[in-house]
């Protein structure tokens, strides 16, 4: 990050940290003066939930925390999700034997012992893995949570085919031949029949590795490694009722309507580490209007968007014009960006590849992304801020966010002529067509490569349909798709979690693929490897960096931006604070109400 | 827009402008012959519809001359002016959406491309689709209609459950799903073009039931006039007759309905631009500029004004027009 970044956060930290001391000195009701500041209703100012924890002390046990969102989950399901805001809000209802710890900025993202009773033994070759279970730990019947449940939890991952949806990790890290069929086709009487899992007793489970991977841990912190109790699966059904063993449970769910969760009066506080359980009722009220969800947040009848993508334009120059106590300013961890294609020609040559990079018009394309505030830094490199062994804009190779800012035409043109394309060229970019933002960056691109040559023709494609359209390589070469229009944030933040499905060229798929630029280059899929054999934490970040290097140097991607969004915080909201370890969002599963009416 | 009607009629010159003689008389051939001027006579007093036709024809002009224009102010349609937006909330910097001297109508929210230019350019798209797509509905319209009147029986049983089926066929959703599955390239045309070429096509096929209906009518309640009847004693073939005898006689309601057509066609072709299916960017469109000011209508409220106002005034300058002529033609329409 440059300097000039941090001295300004520094600014807004110390601005909204005097506000937060003003209003606790005065009683919450004053304040209002700065212009960073709360307003008379009691928000804490802008950016004051962003990195660090906002009105703590003012979060009062009971009331209804209420979630506004323009999108349901993918699946309620704890193997089956993969949105972001699920991952989050699946605290409620689900424990893992660790999770993210709920911690401010980037203390959320370290791992934290959940279900277990500490972090994992691991083995001197780091294969084994050995979790002892807490006691007290029971499911919202009352029964006890035992390493059984969390074995068969985990094993379904491997039923792909009822539960397709969620991540894999587990599966490709446990499994790599794929020897176990997944619980539904187990021939075992007590369809624990995975042998990578070991339940000696019922509170004690061993993880046993072929190979081992220095980020097993993280991926036994994502959802996708829950408890799942045997019979109460139902299923490719169970994501309408997931089984809680958290502090909350389903009461009611109408897909794309609304959802409330209720208190699980069997959860017990003392077995729960980290779960503060403030609100006796948590509802999502599914919108289908942006605009009016943003309306209806700023009206204050919901206290926050589920969803924690920024709000739409309209309601974001509401919202910072009158409202901007309420607001925060985080790092997303995701970056935008376009990639090209190497199967389509000239994208086959890495210098027409740096052609588009070096035409392309930065500043233009962060406009277009929202602008430095709502859109975020310009993007210099392909490793989020948030996974250890970025560096940010410092790293910066093509001098994007520096000389380069507005495009270097005549850098362009000699990448042009080494690439025997002095002319420029033809090519067409893919974009969703359910993004204006997206399809504003294309735009942007558009008339900027215009003027080295290079003519774009712009093809918006079924946003729902992207795994079938750009996740499929003969259908990119086909459609002659020679840039495309993505974003990714990490599953969990390494360098593994971020950019083994885009950069490995084992993860070239032919349908869901997304390494786009199909990049097959021993080099990258060599320092992969090392990574995971990797086990100490400087050793893990060199490697990250050194990919990252190799990623740009091959000039497969343009950067757009290192996303950062801004969020709404109702006024009612307490104990407020945003973490790395869910990309930025608020930590759902800690928030708590200033008043229970 | 009357220039096609004096074309059959040079020997009929002389007969004179005599309103009340051709209002109260329901004769033929003479006075439909010079049934153009006296609807341009009764046009030239109609105020509003002059207004019409004049603005009609400042668009033309408009359309035809965009480059020019847009040259003369010193302005592109399609360039970015970032440096215009402000970066905080992406709107663009000034009052009224950035109302300046270089940029008289203010520039776009977060791209900062000119406004007035994609006005002006915009109108190429509006015209060209609303023309083109009235003339194929015309052409066809005019065929079967005829057709079918004519001939009647079986022929006109088929016509029309043809134009029956296709008047319930829910046209919009079609085009959506049409301009979803085209091919990128076709014909030799790429992106706009081959958009452009497909909405003209489907919007003039379906439109021509309307004309088609009208002239159908008409030519039943023609086929059996006198002269029709002269024409057949004297030996005349169908295609003579159909084409020689009653084709001029359905002129003046086919130009009314024309005239007509055309501000719907152009408000079907902002709607699907405003659903995302019409021109692509970064070509200029009216209704694409609508769609995407919805963003911006609290903020930049002049960015969703000006296309609104662009379309209105088309769309109304084209109906006064169309209202005028209609009532010109129509010697017996109260007025």
């Amino acid at each position: 990050m440059t300097t000039q970044r941090t001295s300004g956060r520094r600014k807004q930290a110390l601005a909204a940290a005097a506000v937060v001391a003003a209003l606790l000195t005065t009683a919450a009701c004053g304040g209002g003066d700065s212009d960073n500041g709360g307003s008379k209703n009691g928000a804490a100012g802008f950016d004051a939930a962003n990195n660090k924890v906002a009105q703590a002390s003012e979060a009062k046990k009971g009331g209804e925390l209420k979630f506004a969102s323009a999108q349901d989950a993918d699946s309620w399901d704890t193997t089956r999700g993969y949105y972001g805001f699920m991952w989050n809000f699946s605290r409620y209802y689900s424990r893992q034997l660790v999770t993210n710890a709920t911690e401010p900025g980037k203390a959320g993202a370290g791992v934290t012992p959940d279900l277990a009773t500490g972090l994992a033994k691991v083995s001197d070759d780091g294969k084994t893995y050995t979790y002892t279970l807490r006691d007290g730990i029971t499911w919202e019947d009352g029964k006890p949570i035992t390493s059984k449940d969390i074995k068969y939890g985990i094993e379904r991952v491997w039923a792909q085919d009822v539960l397709s949806g969620g991540p894999t990790y587990l599966k490709e890290v446990l499994d790599p031949k794929g020897e176990y069929q997944g619980p539904y086709k187990d021939k075992s009487k007590d369809k624990l029949g995975l042998k990578a899992i070991e339940t000696p007793d019922d509170k004690t489970i061993v993880f046993k590795l072929p190979k081992a991977n220095s980020d097993f841990e993280e991926m036994l912190a994502l959802t996708s490694a829950s408890p799942v109790r045997q019979d109460k699966d139902t299923k490719s059904k169970y994501g309408l009722h997931p089984f809680s063993s958290g502090p909350y449970k389903f009461q009611s769910y109408s897909p794309g309507k609304d959802l409330v969760l209720v208190r699980n009066t069997e959860w017990k506080q003392e077995s729960d580490p980290i779960r503060k359980a403030y609100p006796d009722k948590i509802s999502i009220k599914f919108f289908s209007n942006a605009n009016d969800l943003d309306a209806r947040l700023i009206a204050g009848d919901y206290d926050l968007d589920l969803a924690q993508t920024g709000m739409s334009p309209q309601g974001r120059t509401t919202a910072l014009k009158q409202h901007k106590g309420n607001l925060d300013n985080p790092v997303s961890g995701y970056i935008r960006y376009a990639v090209f294609p190497q199967s389509v020609k000239p994208f086959d040559n890495e210098h027409c590849r740096k052609a588009v990079i070096y035409g392309a018009d930065h500043v233009s394309l962060q406009t277009a992304r929202g602008g430095p505030v709502a859109g975020g830094d310009i993007g210099t490199n392909m490793l989020p801020p948030s996974v250890p062994g970025s560096e940010g804009q410092k790293y910066d190779p093509y001098e994007m966010a520096g000389a380069n800012k507005n495009g270097n035409v005549a850098k362009a043109k000699e990448e042009l002529k080494a690439c025997g394309k002095p002319n420029g060229f033809k090519t067409t970019i893919a974009v969703r067509n359910n993004k204006p933002v997206e399809v504003a960056t294309a735009e942007s691109l558009q008339a900027s490569l215009k003027k080295v040559g290079i003519t774009v023709d712009i093809d918006q494609y079924d946003g729902a349909q992207t795994p079938g359209i750009i996740g499929s390589p003969s259908n990119v070469k086909k459609k002659g798709y020679g840039i495309i229009i993505m974003g990714w944030g990490p599953d969990f933040p390494s360098v593994q979690g971020y950019g083994l499905p885009l950069w490995h060229s084992d993860y070239i798929l032919d349908s869901g693929n997304n390494n786009y630029a199909l990049i097959k280059d021993k080099t990258i899929d060599g320092l992969f490897d090392d990574y995971v054999n990797t086990l100490d934490d400087a050793g893990k970040e060199k490697i990250a960096t050194e990919i990252n290097h190799k990623v740009m140097e091959g000039g497969y991607y343009l950067p757009f931006v290192f996303e950062k969004f801004l969020n709404w915080r109702s006024s009612r909201l307490a104990n407020v604070y945003t973490t790395d370890g869910y990309s930025g969002m608020y930590d759902f599963v800690n928030l708590g109400l200033k008043s229970t009416k | 827009m009357t220039a096609p009607l004096h074309e059959p009629t040079a020997e009929a010159a002389p007969s004179a402008a005599e309103e009340a003689a051709v209002a109260g008389a329901g004769s033929k051939a003479v006075q439909g012959r010079s049934l153009g001027r006296i609807a341009w006579e009764r046009l030239k007093r109609d105020k509003l519809a002059l207004t019409g036709g004049v603005v009609v024809l400042v668009l033309v002009a408009i359309a035809l001359l965009a480059p020019l224009i847009t040259h003369l102010v010193g302005q592109d349609p399609e360039a970015h002016h970032e440096d215009l937006i402000d970066p905080l909330f992406g709107t663009p910097i000034g009052s009224l959406g950035g109302i300046s001297g270089d940029h008289l109508l203010g520039v776009e929210p977060v791209s900062g491309r000119d406004i007035f230019a994609r006005i002006v350019y915009g109108a190429r798209i509006s015209l060209l689709v609303g023309f083109l797509s009235a003339i194929v509905a015309v052409v066809i319209g005019t065929i079967l209609g005829i057709l079918a009147g004519f001939f009647g029986g079986w022929v006109d049983s088929l016509i029309s459950r043809i134009m029956d089926g296709l008047l319930a066929f829910p046209q919009l959703l079609f085009i959506i799903a049409l301009v979803s599955v085209m091919p990128n390239e076709m014909l030799g045309l790429t992106g706009t073009g081959v958009r452009l070429f497909v909405m003209i096509l489907v919007i003039g096929f379906f439109g021509w039931p309307y004309i088609g209906r009208v002239v159908r009518g008409q030519t039943l309640s023609m086929r059996e006039r006198e002269y029709v009847e002269a024409a057949r004693s004297l030996g005349a073939g169908r295609f003579y007759i159909l084409f020689k005898e009653l084709l001029p006689n359905l002129v003046a309601p086919i130009i009314v309905y024309t005239t007509m057509m055309i501000p719907t066609n152009i408000l079907t072709e902002a709607a699907l631009s405003f659903l995302g299916v019409g021109v692509k960017p970064p070509t200029a469109s009216w209704g694409q500029m609508l769609s995407s000011a919805i963003d911006y209508y609290d903020s930049d409220p002049m960015y969703m004004v000006i296309p609104g106002v662009a379309i209105f005034i088309t769309v109304l300058a084209f109906n006064l027009f169309g209202d005028g002529v209609r009532d010109a033609l129509d010697p017996k329409g109260s007025r």
